[in-house]
């Protein structure tokens, strides 16, 4: 199991918690925590040969840019595809309101 | 000989005892007394003649399933009205629970749920239940016979064994070859088949070394039977018809912390 | 129902079988009472599975919620069958067997909590063996101690169904409420073509298995206490209606002596089928007939 930390600039925090996913064959699970301004850290555990380059594309996609609420982000991935990763990612965002 | 451990220990500790006839000749069951306690032993043996063709090795099928059951209700419904309510001994040896059409079709999920209910519910009742280990404890056939025990004692003997399903299968099922299984089995005590890695879970009230519990010696049968007497007199002592002192152990400190955190944020 | 009522009836219908865990929880409870304890934040996960390189779940696959049912405290237990095949392992196995022990104490203090159990499991986590083994053993402790003061209510919907140890706990509720999609069994039908061979049970026979371990067949042969449509709303009434009747009058299990006539009935000589358990069980004339 492969374990990855990434930090990025973030503005105020997040208005609430969130869980979207399941931990299923192929799928991933994503836990939302506001966190103090300014920082977002997520924390991604994942089995399954995905590289790391793949998921910090994802992630850098919705926070590098550094607008988006402050979070503490962790998800949990069992062989999960790019493509599911961003429909839970995108599901995860929304729910969170940013 | 396969399984004839049950039979054999049921022998040595019922010396002068009184048989009941049980509901299938695939059960032992008779009323003695345990330190002038009176105590009801019950143990499940291999039945050739079993009418039900994957029951016939010592496995818990239909008809054990709900003898069991009787053989719990009747000792129950006839210490309603005494103040000394007998202790039930499970004297456990059994390859698991018969797995087959038959059994699945007349639901022998319901069978063995009679059975670990009777338990059950004889223990809340105020009966000690004591689960003596003596060879196999298998999986369903463990649930339904000794798991609702008050004590669970075991030999500490390579014969000895408690698991959820025999290595073959659950290799199978979890997509590993068995020596994968084992190699994992050594780390992580859970999943160990041994008798040691079992006690390290803290579920055991005590090991019992023995010096042959195939053909036990006297002074095998003697020490037995003390500490048995010891673990009715622990439940008698303890006024609490729970489970709760298995979770003592250090390897179930994620039940406790479970535990303490459901208590922690009921209240609404 | 009318034609027009039919489609109206079909079309907003909400599936039980299409949401997880915590959506069914959801939708059992009160409308705006649902709170879950000891849930994915508290991050309460399996100690034994990254060790096996076996990616965990925030909530162990179990959710435990508390609310309202029909106005009167209650606890739903939600097994997750998306996480391990819906598999108890030690956390999981703890979170159901901890809320229905705190739910007898709450009855023995006088308030009359109440559960239902969603099942949606294998049963074991055999990567859990022992630890999992042992916290059904607490869960069916649990059951027939909250038996005592309330009926514990249980759900099968599908699509993993009720099968291992966690079908004995199925036997031990006091209702049981099943689907056509549901199975209910104590072993899974590849161990018993692995243990007995494909002759006795062909676990890729699909109508077989359902034939024998399906909702319907379980319903007709007095295994389970009611089958409805995958319906939220509907099962969500029957759930209300076993509450509302009470304890049942003389459970399954307590019926040691009729379910051991009806088995020296049997003629195992012969193979057995649908057919033959229905005529074994069944009080009314065979509708299959």
């Amino acid at each position: 199991m492969e374990t990855l930390h990434l930090e990025y600039p973030a503005t105020a925090p997040a208005r609430q918690r969130v869980l979207v996913g399941v931990v299923a064959s192929g799928d991933l699970e994503i836990l939302i925590e506001p966190a103090t301004a300014g920082r977002t850290q997520i924390t991604i555990h994942a089995t399954g040969s995905l590289s790391p380059d793949l998921w910090r594309k994802q992630l850098d996609r919705l926070f590098a840019h550094g607008a988006a609420a402050a979070m503490h982000m962790e998800i949990n991935a069992f062989g999960a595809t790019p493509g599911v990763i961003s429909l839970r990612l995108a599901q995860a965002m929304e729910e969170v309101g940013t | 000989m396969l399984h004839q451990r049950g039979r054999c220990w049921f022998q040595q500790l019922c010396a002068t005892h009184l048989p009941v006839s049980p509901d299938s000749p695939s059960l032992l069951v008779a009323d003695t007394s345990l330190a002038g306690w009176p105590a009801r032993y019950i143990t499940v043996v291999p039945d050739r003649h079993n009418p039900f063709p994957r029951a016939r090795s010592g496995e818990v099928g239909l008809r054990e399933g709900w003898a069991l059951a009787s053989a719990v209700q009747d000792a129950m419904q006839a210490d309603q009205a005494q103040d000394k309510k007998r202790a039930i001994i499970a004297i456990i040896d059994t390859p698991g629970q018969a797995y087959g059409r038959r059994e699945e079709a007349f639901g022998i999920h319901q069978a063995l749920a009679a059975a670990a209910g009777a338990y059950a519910r004889a223990r809340l009742a105020g009966h000690p239940v004591i689960g003596l280990i003596v060879g196999k404890a298998m999986s369903g056939a463990f649930l339904a016979h000794g798991y609702q025990a008050n004590r669970l004692l075991a030999l500490d003997d390579s014969g000895v064994m408690v698991h959820a399903m025999g290595k073959e299968a659950a290799a199978r099922i979890t997509l590993r070859t068995v020596a994968e299984l084992e190699a994992l089995a050594a780390s992580i005590p859970p999943m160990a088949y041994d008798i040691g890695s079992y006690a390290s879970l803290g579920l055991l009230w005590r090991l019992l070394p023995v010096r042959n519990a195939d053909q036990p010696l006297p002074e095998d049968v003697q020490m037995v039977r003390a500490t048995l007497e010891e673990a009715l007199l622990d439940i008698q002592a303890s006024m609490d018809c729970s489970l709760v002192q298995r979770l003592q152990g250090p390897h179930r400190q994620a039940s406790r912390r479970v535990r303490t955190l459901l208590r922690e944020q009921w209240p609404d | 129902m009318s034609h027009q009522q039919e489609i109206a009836h079909l079309l907003t219908r909400q599936s039980f079988i299409e949401q997880g865990a915590r959506e069914r929880a959801r939708s059992l409870l009160d409308s705006g009472t649902f709170r879950e304890l000891a849930g994915p934040f508290n991050r309460l996960y399996s100690p034994w599975l990254a060790a096996q390189d076996i990616a965990t779940q925030a909530d162990d696959g179990v959710i435990v919620a508390k609310g309202r049912l029909d106005g009167h405290a209650g606890v739903i237990l939600a097994i997750e069958g998306g996480f391990q095949g819906g598999s108890l392992g030690e956390v999981g196995g703890a979170k159901l067997a901890g809320a229905l022990e705190m739910a007898a104490e709450d009855n023995r203090r006088g308030n009359p909590t109440r559960a239902v159990i969603l099942f949606e499991t294998g049963g074991v986590r055999l990567q859990e063996a022992n630890l999992g083994l042992a916290a059904i053993a607490e869960i069916h402790a649990a059951i027939v101690d909250l038996c005592r003061y309330q009926p514990v209510i249980g759900v099968i919907a599908g699509s993993v169904g009720c099968f291992g140890g966690m079908s004995i706990a199925a036997g031990l509720c006091s209702y049981l409420i099943m689907t056509r999609e549901a199975r209910l069994g104590l072993n899974g039908p590849q161990v018993i073509e692995q243990e007995a061979g494909i002759d006795e049970y062909d676990s890729h026979d699909r109508p077989f298995i359902w034939s024998l371990s399906g909702g319907a067949q379980r319903h007709t042969t007095g295994f389970a206490d009611a089958l409805l449509e995958d319906d939220a709303e509907q099962i969500r009434r029957q759930v209300m209606q076993f509450f509302a009747q009470g304890q049942p009058a003389l459970p399954r299990q307590l019926r040691c002596r009729w379910y051991q006539q009806r088995l020296a009935s049997v003629d195992t000589a012969r193979q057995t089928d649908a057919h033959m358990v229905r005529a074994i069980f069944s009080h009314q004339k065979d509708q299959y007939e």
